[in-house]
């Protein structure tokens, strides 16, 4: 198949992701000396888990695209499966969270455990063995459903068996649905528990939504990215562009729509154990963060994205894609860093640089498997049933 | 004697009758319109259909929504009946989100409405173009296309002998 091979200039990004990944560890290595461990190990966390989420979210539009079809998922599927191929390479960067176990989560602690009723009560679910068992078992699912989803498509490719449109189908369904359920849990696990007191049962669904729209966000950069040079230029089809543009508006929406919902929860109840997420973040030093995650995770995307011709320009758009990323990344450093506790001072400054470092590193690895997986495949399923019927539109 | 609405062309193809509307459009006729019993892209975009105030209606509408709840909600809570929550100051904002939401969307939902029946002209128990007694296989077999008298190119003899080279019959519409 030397057909809709992968640009040269793409094909470079290769080198200069593993660049970026080696300079990454060194930097943050480097910092691991001049940080408190649960500065160092909450910077490793945000920038782990803005790629992982990133991911996942694409697995979440490939496999609902697999059940619902539509030419929007079919211009993107390679590069859906690509970015997928990544979770089990991201999979191994989870180790480091692991090992900081201790310094991020106050409940793996045995003795702030004997000394705390509520802790105690929650510890046959908090505690450090089942802890490290579930993040083996949501990344065994996640790992499973990618493995078996890229397996059906390159058979699909060599023998263009219809068959297999259905068989992806078949998996898609209750993959989708775990997915969704090992997300939640994984949200309660690495970032809701960073505060063992809290709780909030629509917190899976923010995890969701974020990743949602950093996925769809990712999906339209790169399709812009593609379908702006040769080969793919002449299958470029502006309808589904308008597509992407259309589903990021309905997540910058439907992220704004639990982030409230949460908020409005727990600040109407104002109950001693739920209100301690918000008081950091509306109270004190935290509050300018929160303002500008509201215009800049919300009001600014949304009144952007509610003009038709915006969502048509690829320029406007990739510029926009590229803001909710940044916006994604916000987002979750909002989530980890003011439910610390931080006995010691430390230097900004580092911890700014650690979470840059950490972010470049894994964002080097992520990109040099996607990058690699696209290289394998043409560019289009070229022998998905429905490619014809995608291509027919405007 | 009545005044003339325009004149009217009858196609017995959509090509015949897209060729004509580009024409007349390539010569700078605006008041036109075509009438066909299925939708067609190509001629609403020649016909310049996609030229829509809708959206900015819309949003008017919505905003409008968004004044009306948050300040139906200010004056309940702040000025009209004043009542203590859970201590909480009088305007607290916060709780006045999900109701100015929802008559933002509300109003932009009737908006929308209002605005796409006004646009249309709608409702409208009398239009000229009926005086034509085979005007209604608009919705069956036929695809009309009519050059109206108020447009600024209008000359009924020229218009007619525009049109009569692809159209199967063409008429004068009165009012």
């Amino acid at each position: 198949m030397d057909y809709l091979k992968v640009p040269e200039e793409v094909k470079g990004i290769k080198k200069y992701a593993l660049a970026a990944a080696a300079g990454g560890f060194l930097v943050m290595g480097a910092l691991y000396f001049f940080l408190p461990g649960t500065v160092f190990f909450a910077s490793y966390l945000v920038g782990y888990l803005f790629w992982l989420t990133i991911a996942l979210g694409i697995l979440g539009w490939l496999t609902l695209h697999h059940m619902t079809g539509g030419g929007w998922g079919i211009m993107v599927r390679r590069i859906s499966e690509a970015a997928v191929y990544t979770i089990p390479f991201l999979a191994v960067f989870i180790i480091p969270v692991l090992f900081g176990i201790h310094h991020l989560y106050h409940w793996s602690e045995a003795e702030a455990v004997a000394h705390d009723p509520i802790l105690a009560h929650k510890a046959p679910y908090l505690n450090v063995p089942f802890f490290i068992l579930r993040t083996v078992f949501y990344f065994a699912v996640w790992i499973f459903l990618v493995f078996r989803l890229l397996k059906l498509s390159l058979e699909q490719d060599k023998t263009g068996d219809a068959v297999i449109y259905n068989k992806l189908y078949r998996v898609s369904a209750p993959g989708f649905l775990l997915l969704f359920l090992t997300a939640t849990f994984a949200s309660f696990d690495w970032l809701m528990s960073l505060d063992p007191h809290w709780f909030s049962s629509i917190y899976g669904v923010w995890f969701a939504s974020g990743a949602a729209l950093s996925g769809m966000s990712f999906l339209a950069l790169w399709a812009i990215i593609l379908y702006s040079r040769e080969p793919l230029s002449e299958y470029k089809r502006l309808v589904y562009f308008h597509d992407y543009g259309k589903l990021m508006f309905a997540f910058v929406m439907f992220w704004a729509y639990i982030s409230f919902s949460q908020f409005l929860i727990i600040w109407s109840g104002n109950l001693p154990e739920e209100i301690i997420f918000y008081i950091p973040r509306i109270r004190g030093k935290w509050l300018p963060l929160s303002v500008f995650l509201l215009i800049g995770h919300f009001v600014l995307p949304f009144l952007l994205l509610l003009s038709a011709r915006i969502k048509k320009d690829f320029g406007k758009l990739s510029k926009i894609a590229i803001w909710l990323l940044f916006m994604h990344w916000i987002d979750i450093f909002w989530n980890v860093f003011p439910s610390l506790k931080i006995g010691e001072s430390y230097s900004i400054l580092f911890a700014i640089l650690a979470n840059v470092a950490v972010t470049v590193m894994v964002g080097g690895v992520f990109f040099y498997f996607f990058i690699s997986r696209l290289e394998k495949m043409p560019l289009l399923p070229v022998k998905e049933p429905f490619l014809r019927e995608a291509l027919e539109s405007e | 004697m009545n005044r003339v609405y325009g004149v009217l062309a009858e196609f017995d193809s959509i090509s015949s009758l897209i060729e004509a509307a580009k024409e007349a459009r390539d010569i700078g006729f605006r008041k036109m319109d075509a009438y066909t019993p299925f939708p067609n892209e190509e001629l609403a975009h020649i016909l310049g259909y996609h030229k829509s105030r809708l959206p900015l209606i819309t949003l008017i509408a919505g905003l409008i929504g968004t004044v009306t709840g948050a300040g139906l909600c200010y004056w309940v809570h702040v000025i009209a009946y004043p009542l203590n929550f859970g201590g909480k100051p009088l305007n607290s904002w916060p709780a006045f989100v999900p109701i100015t939401f929802e008559t933002t969307i509300l109003f932009a939902g009737i908006g929308v409405v209002l605005g796409f029946f006004a646009i249309c002209g709608l409702p409208q128990p009398y239009h000229p173009l009926f005086n034509d007694p085979r005007f209604g296989l608009a919705s069956n077999d036929r695809f009309f296309l009519c050059i109206e008298a108020d447009d600024p190119y209008y000359n009924e003899d020229k218009v007619k002998q525009l049109l009569g080279k692809k159209a199967v019959r063409v008429t004068t519409v009165d009012f």
